[in-house]
């Protein structure tokens, strides 16, 4: 199965570039994604710009409405995210313990639909 | 006949059946469900005379309809070689049947899965409770207990939660996930939270019968002989602890000639088993705490110092508050209404919205003489009880108290 494990972190608090602890979670990132790589596990992922860059898009009445902001305004918010190969729930749930990010937010794990 | 056959055959076996089926299904527990439903309905339909081998028997009809509905979903069928064996002479039990029931258990008690879902899935389908029972037994509407099980096979065949037993590595964690469900389903039909009576009898049963399965399957296991000791001590106390009213007794006033016996004994074993495989744990030190209740055989004979110790050593493994109230009754035993009053009262902002902390307070500032105090706390304790027996229990206590 696929699953998508979304990285969520708390902006305010979230390690900034040019520290240390930046510097050390970046190689932890590193490690693991070269891991999860090397174990063909590794199906995509990236890391995302915060969210005062984020644009909301809604349809309504056929006329397109952007508001600037995320949709939710939560204390944690959707940082990045890695698309992985597992047999099971367990196996993916193993896989995001291991990220970096699981340590000081948290990793929501999803199913990635399969249409038949 | 055949119908009691059909009823007997499916309360000992369901969870073997559902756990061999769900097997085949690849874990789909949905799938595994209705094939032995529709077994079981074929079998009101055709059983004249009850066969000779009744769970075989649904076995074999309801891999007939499981392997019938995979093809129509165009999976993949793949059965193991076990069915060769039900033609051999054993029946389910003692047969060359594995017996599933860990997977079965392992995957209904998934972290994955909220409490409430892992309590019902359990007891629908390992123990075989049927919808009715168990909307009576936790006092929720039918459609919600229903609901909140499609959810979690949903879930389960969604997801991907897998049905396997965890490896030695995940395995301690997840055991503990499901005595934590069986203690759940044994409290709350011990000390029902809500309705018209104060033990609901078929939820400690199932817990038991649960523990028992669960020993068998896992008899190295210290923690599982642990719980079962626990389980068995309190319930040996079961008959005692309401009047014929339906009204809570106190253990100081229960009538200890009526207690199990066979159960004590057989509670004192399972802890032995449970000390001789491991360092004591929680579950163990509950249980040896309601082994010194079990041995005194008048109430003042208790040996409380003891009690107090055990409390001790509970409270450095799990550090909450309930446990520090119970510590504190022991303390009062032991030293006296001022040392358990102190030690209770620091509890009330966690506690104060359970009316047993202020039926126990109330307990200690009567003995210390201080009624109106003590009046005041049952009227707390009033507002806050759920289930009747104790509502009255508690309000007899009041006008006892106003009285004199």
């Amino acid at each position: 199965m696929q699953y998508m494990l979304m990285l969520y972190e708390n902006e305010a608090t979230a390690y900034q570039p040019g520290t240390p602890e930046f510097a050390k979670m970046m190689e932890e990132f590193e490690t693991f994604t070269k891991s999860i790589v090397e174990s063909g596990a590794f199906k995509g992922g990236d890391g995302l710009q915060g969210t005062e860059t984020a644009t909301s898009v809604r349809v309504r009445e056929g006329k397109t409405q952007l508001t600037d902001g995320p949709f939710a305004e939560t204390r944690e918010a959707l940082g990045g995210y890695y698309l992985i190969q597992a047999a099971n729930l367990d196996e993916a749930t193993a896989i995001a313990a291991r990220i970096p990010i699981a340590k000081t937010g948290t990793v929501e794990v999803r199913p990635v639909m399969i249409y038949e | 006949m055949s119908r009691e056959t059909l009823s007997q055959t499916l309360s000992m076996e369901h969870g073997r059946l559902v756990a061999l089926l769900g097997r085949w299904a690849g874990g789909d527990l949905g799938l595994a469900e209705d094939a032995l439903q529709q077994a079981s309905l074929a079998a009101l339909e055709q059983w004249r005379e009850p066969p000779d081998k009744p769970a075989a028997w649904l076995l074999r009809c309801a891999r007939n309809k499981l392997v019938d509905q995979l093809r129509r979903q165009g999976k993949q069928v793949q059965l193991g070689p076990e069915l060769a064996a039900l033609a051999g002479p054993n029946d389910l039990v003692g047969g060359e049947i594995p017996d599933e029931r860990l997977r079965l258990i392992c995957t209904c008690c998934h972290p994955a899965l909220s409490q409430s879902a892992q309590v019902a899935l359990t007891l629908k389908t390992v123990a075989g409770m049927d919808i009715q029972e168990l909307s009576r037994a936790f006092l929720v509407e039918p459609t919600t207990i229903q609901q909140r099980l499609v959810r979690a096979k949903r879930k389960i065949r969604d997801a991907g939660i897998p049905y396997q037993v965890p490896g030695p590595e995940a395995l301690p964690e997840r055991l503990s996930a499901v005595l934590k469900v069986l203690y759940l389903i044994f409290s709350e039909g011990w000390a029902a939270t809500s309705g018209t009576q104060l033990v609901r009898t078929s939820l400690c049963e199932q817990a038991l019968s649960l523990a028992l399965v669960l020993r068998s399957l896992l008899p190295e296991e210290g923690k599982v002989h642990a719980l079962l000791a626990l389980m068995l001590l309190q319930d040996a106390r079961r008959a005692t602890r309401q009047d014929p009213a339906g009204r809570p007794v106190l253990l100081s006033e229960q009538d200890r000639g009526q207690w199990d016996r066979q159960r004590i004994v057989a509670g004192m074993l399972s802890l032995q088993e449970a000390l001789r495989l491991e360092p004591i744990g929680p579950y163990g030190l509950q249980a040896a705490i309601a082994g010194v209740h079990a041995r005194a055989q008048r109430s003042e004979d208790t040996d409380w110092g003891q009690i107090l110790a055990l409390y001790e050593q509970l409270y450095v493994q799990q550090p909450d508050a309930v446990v520090a109230m119970n510590r504190a009754a022991a303390l009062y035993q032991v030293q006296g209404p001022r040392a358990g009053l102190s030690a209770l009262v620091v509890l009330e902002t966690e506690l104060g919205s359970s009316h047993v902390y202020w039926s126990a307070k109330a307990a200690m500032l009567k003995e210390q003489g201080a009624t109106d105090a003590a009046a005041q706390c049952l009227r707390e304790a009033l507002e806050r009880v759920g289930n009747r027996p104790e509502r009255l229990w508690l309000e007899e206590q009041l006008a006892g108290l106003t009285q004199s």
